[in-house]
């Protein structure tokens, strides 16, 4: 079996997830899984205070303290002034103590470089393409839109990154996603990840790297190319990676961490050959055309729950398997909808632009742009992803824009995405959100989301209903 | 971790698809920094319901948890699997599970067993005929028993001996930092560093 599969892999070309993978493998023995090194671990305050407790149990250090990375992010409070909430409190000192103990560079409240784990690695330039990237957090697949493998771990498995700079894994299967044609305009990547999402399901990637591919995909900014990536996971697949090409390479040139002078010339050089080789093999293919998109939303309570805003609310009878159809009842009775409402007449209490789904500058201007010269009609928080998100919007003057549209201007965090901090809904209330997930009260205890675009965010703010650009 | 060969119990049906690990334990409870407690928080929405399953004496003590496909999406938090262990269980038996989960799981001691969804369904159906029937889980020879119905399921060889002897991952890789070491020597020059 073993020397069958070598044998294949001579004549056949590899794909991106597995030149990848081979790179990484420290060590490999029959019947176990490849022990992988990690290039890069980020920490933040929720996943990682066992993981410490468990390293002092046994007298453990970290192994590799300069490839760590640390922020606070998930509880932190978007309103200036300190922490309320004591719970909350001591669980981000708990951090400040551990980075202290174990010689760890940490981005605080109030620091410039703090921000979302996930949107500070990027703006450092410290995700790189071919890197494997792990860290306490499912949306660490967001990484992947560098062309490197990035997925999210346990607090167990953070304290073996932490121990050994390894991990012990087996390799998953790889899934090509082909994107043909051009996104429309007014269509975004969000729309574009929410449409995968609800064709192959919250399970259809399970087990799988998924490989994002084709025109549409080539298109897309960097940004764009992180918000796919990002909800890989809402697809159930273990990581999703995109190839790196100029657009990579031009978005990385000259930021803190990457490679400079002769060094960056070697990258690139590598870099280039980290391409799916053309007569590659994918376990699994999936195909979908761009330029039959609209804008997207959810309806219900999971990723793969969503459809074009221009439809109704579905009826439960329209699924012909029985457990999609009572997740379908299930997911009605919370959201409080009826069948065949049209999704556009679904009122908001709130809308929230944030998140490592949608906090990164180009979802900030494409909300400004929206908002410029009109009014939100309900309550609206911008919060930008990280410190350095906020500075560049300030210096751009897009919180002018929002503050003068009656929007909320917030310092950096995650915020209402999964509402540890203040920043909730209430039960019973309904928010268009820019962030990954729309699970039973994920925003807080009885909250109703709907996961949209930026774009279709701001509309929706302007109108107080689910509301597309194109219709303001 | 506590090993795990096999295990009889009884069981809780949970007739529910796409449990996120949102519902296993929200938010508001990953804020404690110990690893203890969480059992209080373990779907702490739906047990406001009376009518919800954990609330039904029937099927207090219950052991293994059988639900519906996809359990375990969603977030790496693995206060997921802590809160179901310090609850009480020590099997979950679905059709398919969140990759990080299972993961997550077997790190632990947690064992996620899959089964084929008609066989899921047809042991959930037997569990709410019968709450006090005894299903064993057997590790060693991969298999579900209840009743007189047999049900194989696959698990690989390492993470089942694993298992079985109950042995941490820590230690095993630090057998290896020799390997670790020569790895570390050959990175590429360019790869960033934090500092
Ligand atoms: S923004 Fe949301 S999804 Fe992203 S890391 Fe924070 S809580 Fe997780």
């Amino acid at each position: 079996m073993g020397s069958i599969a070598h044998k294949q892999e001579e004549i056949m070309g590899r794909t991106l997830a597995e030149k990848v993978w081979e790179q990484h493998v420290v060590r490999r023995a029959e019947g176990e899984p490849d022990l992988l090194y990690i290039d890069l671990h980020l920490i933040h305050e929720v996943t990682s205070p066992q993981a410490f407790d468990g390293l002092r149990l046994a007298g453990r250090k970290v192994r590799r303290p300069d490839l760590t990375i640390a922020t606070e992010d998930h509880n932190v409070p978007t309103l200036l002034g300190p922490i309320a909430d004591p719970v909350s409190k001591t669980q981000v000192e708990t951090l400040r103590k551990n980075a202290a103990e174990f010689g760890l560079r940490l981005h605080p409240m109030g620091d410039a470089g703090q921000g979302v784990v996930h949107i500070i690695g990027p703006q450092f330039g410290l995700t790189q393409p071919g890197m494997t990237i792990v860290c306490g957090d499912s949306h660490t697949s967001t990484h992947g839109a560098f062309g490197g493998i990035a997925f999210g771990i346990g607090t167990s498995e953070v304290e073996h990154v932490l121990a050994t700079q390894t991990l012990p894994a087996y390799r998953p299967k790889t899934m090509a996603i082909e994107v043909s044609g051009e996104l429309p305009v007014g269509v975004t990547a969000k729309d574009l990840i929410l449409a995968i999402i609800a064709k192959i399901g919250t399970g259809g990637g399970q087990g799988y790297i998924v490989e994002y591919r084709g025109e549409a995909v080539r298109k897309l900014s960097m940004e764009g190319r992180m918000t796919v990536c990002n909800m890989s996971i809402e697809a159930g697949a273990r990581a999703g990676m995109i190839a790196p090409d100029e657009t990579t390479f031009e978005y990385l040139k000259g930021r803190p961490h990457a490679p400079e002078g002769e060094a960056w010339d070697q990258a690139v050089e590598y870099w280039k050959s980290l391409r799916t080789d053309d007569d590659a093999v994918f376990d699994k293919v999936v195909e979908i055309d761009a330029s039959t998109l609209t804008p997207y939303v959810t309806w219900g309570t999971n990723p793969g729950q969503g459809l074009p805003l221009g439809e109704s609310v579905p009826s439960p009878e329209s699924f012909d398997d029985p457990v999609a159809r009572a997740a379908a009842e299930r997911a009605l009775e919370y959201m409080g909808l009826t069948a065949g409402t049209p999704l556009r007449d679904i009122e908001v209490d709130t809308v929230f632009v944030g998140s490592c789904t949608n906090g990164r500058i180009e979802d900030l201007r494409s909300a400004a742009e929206i908002l410029r010269g009109r009014q939100v009609r309900t309550r609206t928080l911008i919060v930008p992803g990280s410190m350095l998100v906020k500075r560049q919007a300030e210096e751009e003057g897009l919180d002018e824009v929002f503050k003068a549209a009656g929007a909320e201007w917030r310092q950096a965090g995650c915020s209402m995405c999964l509402g540890m901090n203040p920043d909730t809904l209430q039960p019973g209330e309904r928010s268009a959100s820019t962030s990954n997930r729309n699970f039973e009260g994920r925003q807080g205890k009885g909250g109703r989301t709907h996961l949209v675009s930026p774009q279709v965010a701001a509309a929706t703010a302007v109108t107080g209903r689910l509301t597309a650009p194109a219709d303001l | 971790m506590d090993a795990f060969t096999t295990h009889t119990g009884t069981a809780v049906p949970l007739r529910r698809s796409n449990v996120d690990t949102d519902q296993i334990i929200p938010a508001v409870w990953l804020k404690q920094v110990s690893r203890t407690g969480f059992e209080k928080g373990l779907f702490a929405a739906w047990r406001e319901d009376p009518t919800f399953v954990l609330n039904d004496p029937a099927y207090e003590g219950g052991t293994i948890l059988v639900s519906g496909p996809d359990f375990g999406t969603g977030s790496s938090r693995e206060h997921a699997v802590w809160a179901l262990q310090q609850y009480g269980f020590r099997v979950v038996i679905a059709a398919r599970f969140g990759d990080i989960f299972r993961n997550n799981s077997t790190k632990m001691g947690l064992l996620p067993v899959v089964l084929p969804g008609e066989t899921v369904e047809a042991l959930q159906a037997a569990v709410e005929a019968d709450p006090k029937l005894e299903i064993t889980v057997d590790l060693v020879e991969r298999q579900v028993r209840w009743g007189g119905e047999v049900a194989s399921f696959e698990i690989d060889d390492y993470t089942r001996w694993r298992l079985m002897e109950g042995l941490d991952d820590i230690g095993l890789t630090l057998r290896h930092a020799d390997d670790v070491a020569a790895y570390e020597n050959g990175r590429q020059p360019w790869l960033p560093t934090t500092v």
